[in-house]
């Protein structure tokens, strides 16, 4: 809820830009510290990227320098309840990428190989047999996959909700519709501009998704982000079927079916984005493949009917891995370009941010995120 | 690269029979494209069926129906019936299907004409089998020839009075006729009066169907102030509250009505700015002289915009293809305002009486508003007014936040029966206008597309 | 009451309802045949199983849907009677056919 104060109180420990569930997760693990926050929203909590994504909880398939967040990240799902007072429709069974041939499964096993070389043993491959046992709906076609269990997915309105509601219960304030448009440095004070109000802190963390480039901007820092929108389809209820999240070697597609019988079929294929207006621009011809994938996958979906079609905002990183740490200017840090897979990084990100911010360092291992493997500071 | 014409038509109503009409006399390329299986829209419903031919009960509105039916055939239009548009993109690209197949065609204008819907009148009971909106019982007595005996018929509206003077040219028997309209709007509309003489005519024989009722056998109530359906398996009543108490009758079919509001699916989902009406009490797309909405290239004309009539609708369709042929660059802009104008000056005559009768037709709140808490709001997903009002509570702000706490808004239905009633129901509870609360954001399909004809997706050029 | 207007030869033509066989005028759309067979209950809604019949007849409500010739969810208003018509009344938002060659595929958990 927007709060109004005197100016005195737009002073705090940290001001947090962005409030998906980076600035919300970063800005309960300060608070729970002791620290007092502000989070500077320029719509509302959970109105992009964080509120309408596909929710997936996974440490499936990760780009290899995020699999150590992803893992500490998922001992935090288990207990999210814990964190922040809901289980934000968290269900945990397994994740599961199919191998639609041999190619396909052989790319699964050597991934799987360089997993287990750097210690971790989540990532397991199954044979067509115990494919078709787990996914009995699966076309037969499909060879064997790839699995990890106790992934899962949540619901991202919710959880992201959930966590504004803990922050604002550990005195957190939130200002909705507060768009940064200018940030100044003076000695180590930053003054954060909206068009209506100013904000200062001694530390200021970029947490803006698709747009954190236009902050880093102001910092001085360019980064390469770019605003995409994946798009995202969902159906009607129909009799349960599956119960892991679904993927598939090769081809953008993410399945999965929730407690109502509805169908989020999802993945990857791109809208377009306006980082201005907000709006996303659905791609049909597109979609359209995303549903030959999906319809080829599990037969059983050819007559299901689609009901709505969707896309949110999300910030892209060219080597798709996103920017966390420190920025190049002394008390400022960010946490942004998830990609399109943030989701289940939001709980041990906020983590992060808060150990760099009151310790000046983590034991997670973010050196493969620094903002400057892109472009020094200008 | 999709077949592209010059100008596609989403719907055969009057406004979009009209536009065709204009359009083909010079000369452009138009495709149509209307859901149903032959044209009229709903107004003229099985206005070309032979059993309709001579049909006086049907009313001279609806005659005059095939005069425009009759034209739009003769035009030079590709007619694609039972063609169900779920996509319009601002690129104004189409995405239809039909007998299972979906496709994409293109056009360099759009004109869409979508039509009206029933406002919800969402009362206890309103679920119920045996309950239907007064616009079905007018359409299977057009269509399919089948009426329903004993009924109560429900509500506010011209449309009420229409349908029962229409059962009664029949013969058919009607049980009662509850009339609510709200005691005060007789005295709020009487100013408007003077403004409507243009459609006098119309007017007064709104008002003589309604003495004929009065006058009749029906069980006739006025000035009730709340009403209700009762029922367990379908109905089996109704009560109203009148005189201090309520009051009951015994019957098996209801038929509601309390206005209809724009269709705007379509046109919100292809990113069309609307506004708040308050004395229509719902969102109309805003248009400029020409209709032309804030897509470019997209006209919105007739109720589909606004609600304003078929006689309304007839005219704006014309003035929109008029614009359109303007920018198609087949009508020189120094023609465009002296062809326009005979519709303009009828349209003009045609809105005459909205004032009037928005104010005096004009829903009580709690007909809006429903104040029983375990009212149905959203009929898809059986969301209640008691669930809305306590997400609402617990810091739901919007329309399309109440999508993330509970499935409100997000059955096949799309926010059609609901999205009047939410919008209202949230600002009430948060004591904020309707126009700050805002309304469903919709997407693309507007209506369920299979799974199957969606991976089948052909591009026109391609089949 | 449900009252016809239509001539008592009219043309008829045979359907199925769940598995009964009934004879409804030809050109009617599917609601309005059912309901001339007095049929005003179509379905049961997937939360509550409570009863629902059609009622805007004009493809809005998506109140009156029906599974017709195995496909689900139809909008039985928007759809025209034809010989052999197979119209079954569904509970919650249907089930599937399973029209796929290759397996008969088991389907885990209980419907909605």
């Amino acid at each position: 809820m927007v709060s109004y104060h005197s100016s005195a109180s737009n002073n705090a420990d940290a001001v947090i830009i962005g409030g998906g569930i980076h600035g919300c997760s970063t800005a309960l693990h300060l608070a729970l510290a002791g620290m007092s926050v502000i989070v500077l929203e320029k719509d509302y909590v959970g109105r992009h990227a964080s509120g309408v994504n596909a929710g997936g909880v996974r440490r499936l398939g990760r780009a290899l320098p995020e699999i150590p967040l992803a893992v500490a990240s998922a001992k935090m799902w288990e207990n999210i309840e814990g964190l922040v007072d809901d289980d934000c429709g968290f269900e945990s069974s397994f994740q599961i990428k199919v191998a639609e041939d041999e190619t396909g499964l052989e790319q699964l096993k050597t991934r799987s190989k360089e997993v287990h070389a750097l210690g971790f043993s989540h990532e397991k491959i199954i044979d067509q047999k115990k494919l078709q046992e787990l996914l009995p709906a699966v076309a037969s076609h499909c060879v064997g996959a790839m699995m990890v269990e106790g992934d899962g997915f949540a619901n991202p309105f919710r959880t992201v909700q959930a966590f504004r509601r803990k922050c604002e219960n550990s005195g957190v304030v939130f200002r909705q519709g507060a768009k940064v448009n200018s940030i100044k440095k003076t000695g180590s004070n930053w003054s954060i501009h909206t068009p209506v109000e100013m904000f200062e802190t001694v530390n200021l963390v970029n947490c803006a998704g698709a747009w954190a480039g236009e902050i880093a901007k102001m910092l001085g820092e360019i980064v390469p982000i770019e605003g995409r929108a994946p798009m995202l389809m969902i159906t009607a209820r129909m009799p349960a079927f599956v119960t892991p999240v679904v993927g598939v070697q090769g081809r953008p597609l993410s399945f999965k079916q929730f407690a109502n019988g509805t169908v989020l079929i999802g993945g990857g294929h791109e809208g377009q984005a306006n980082l201005e207006t907000n709006e996303t621009k659905l791609d049909f011809a597109k979609l359209a493949i995303s549903a030959e994938t999906a319809s080829r996958l599990f037969p059983i979906m050819r007559n299901a009917r689609i009901v709505r079609c969707w896309a949110g905002i999300e910030g892209v990183m060219p080597d798709r891995i996103p920017v966390i740490g420190p920025s190049q200017v002394e008390g400022a840090f960010h946490a942004f370009g998830f990609s399109a897979h943030g989701f289940q990084l939001g709980p041990v990100g906020g983590k992060i941010m808060r150990d760099l911010i009151i310790d000046g360092k983590t034991d997670l291992p973010i050196a493969p995120f620094r903002i400057d493997r892109f472009v020094k500071k200008s | 690269m999709s077949r592209q014409y010059d100008i596609i038509v989403i719907g055969s109503g009057p406004a979009g029979m009209a536009a065709c009409k204009m359009a083909s006399e010079h000369g452009a390329d138009i495709l149509l494209l209307d859901e149903q299986r032959s044209p009229g829209g709903q107004i003229f419903r099985g206005i070309e069926l032979p059993q309709n031919q001579k049909r006086p009960e049907l009313g001279n509105a609806y005659q005059a129906g095939k005069k425009l039916t009759k034209a739009f055939r003769k035009s030079n239009v590709e007619y694609v019936s039972q063609a169900t548009v779920w996509q319009l993109s601002p690129d104004l690209e189409v995405g239809y299907s039909k007998a299972g197949e979906a496709r994409i065609v293109s056009a360099k204008q759009v004109i869409l004409a979508t039509g009206a819907l029933e406002r919800p009148m969402p009362v206890p009971g309103w679920t119920l089998p045996g309950v239907m909106t007064a616009g079905a019982a007018q359409i299977m007595l057009k269509e399919s020839q089948i009426d329903v005996a004993d009924a109560v018929f429900a509500g506010t509206g011209p449309l009420l009075y229409l349908i029962v003077h229409q059962y009664l040219a029949a013969g058919i028997p009607v049980k009662a006729v509850i009339d609510l309209t709200p005691q005060g709007n007789y005295l709020k509309a009487a100013r408007h009066l003077p403004r409507a003489l243009p459609k006098i005519k119309q007017i007064i024989e709104g008002w003589q169907w309604k003495r004929e009722i009065a006058n009749s056998e029906i069980v006739f109530i006025e000035g009730a102030t709340d009403f209700r359906i009762k029922g367990d398996q379908s109905v089996s009543g109704i009560e109203y509250f009148k005189g201090n108490r309520w009051q009951s009758l015994q019957c098996e079919h209801v038929f509601l009505h309390q206005g209809v509001a724009p269709n705007l699916n379509l046109s919100l989902a292809a990113g069309c700015n609307s506004q708040w009406n308050e004395r229509q009490k719902s969102w109309t797309i805003e248009t400029d002289d020409w209709l032309q909405s804030s897509v470019t290239g997209v006209a919105v004309a007739g109720d589909g915009a606004s609600i304003g009539g078929a006689g309304a609708a007839q005219q704006q369709g014309a003035i929109a293809a008029l614009g359109a042929l303007c920018r198609l660059g087949k009508i020189e802009e120094s023609q465009l305002d002296r062809l326009a104008r005979p519709y303009r000056n009828e349209l003009k005559s045609e809105m005459a009486s909205r004032p009037f009768l928005e104010t005096l037709f004009s829903p009580a709140d709690i007909f809006r508003l429903p104040r029983q808490e375990d009212t149905i709001v959203c009929r898809c997903e059986e969301i209640t007014v008691g669930e809305i009002r306590k997400a609402v509570a617990i810091g739901c702000l919007g329309p399309n936040q109440l999508k993330s706490f509970s499935r409100c808004g997000m059955g096949p239905c799309q926010g059609r029966m609901c999205g009047l009633t939410v919008s209202e129901l949230i600002a009430d509870t948060i004591n904020e206008p309707v126009a700050k609360v805002g309304y469903y954001r919709l997407r693309s399909p507007v209506k369920p597309l299979l799974l199957q004809e969606l991976a089948n997706l052909k591009t026109s050029a391609e089949s | 009451m449900i009252i016809s207007l239509a001539q008592k030869n009219a043309d008829t033509v045979n359907v199925q309802l769940d598995g009964s066989p009934l004879k409804v005028r030809r050109g009617l759309n599917v609601a309005a045949a059912l309901l001339e067979a007095n049929v005003t209950q179509f379905r049961r809604t997937p939360v509550t199983a409570s009863p629902r019949g059609p009622f805007c007849m004009m493809g809005v409500c998506f109140d009156c849907i029906l599974t017709i010739d195995g496909l689900a969810n139809q909008q039985a208003c928007m759809i025209e009677v034809c010989e052999g018509m197979e119209i079954e009344r569904q509970t919650g938002d249907g089930g599937l056919q399973t029209q796929q060659d290759d397996q008969n595929v088991p389907l885990n958990g209980s419907g909605l």
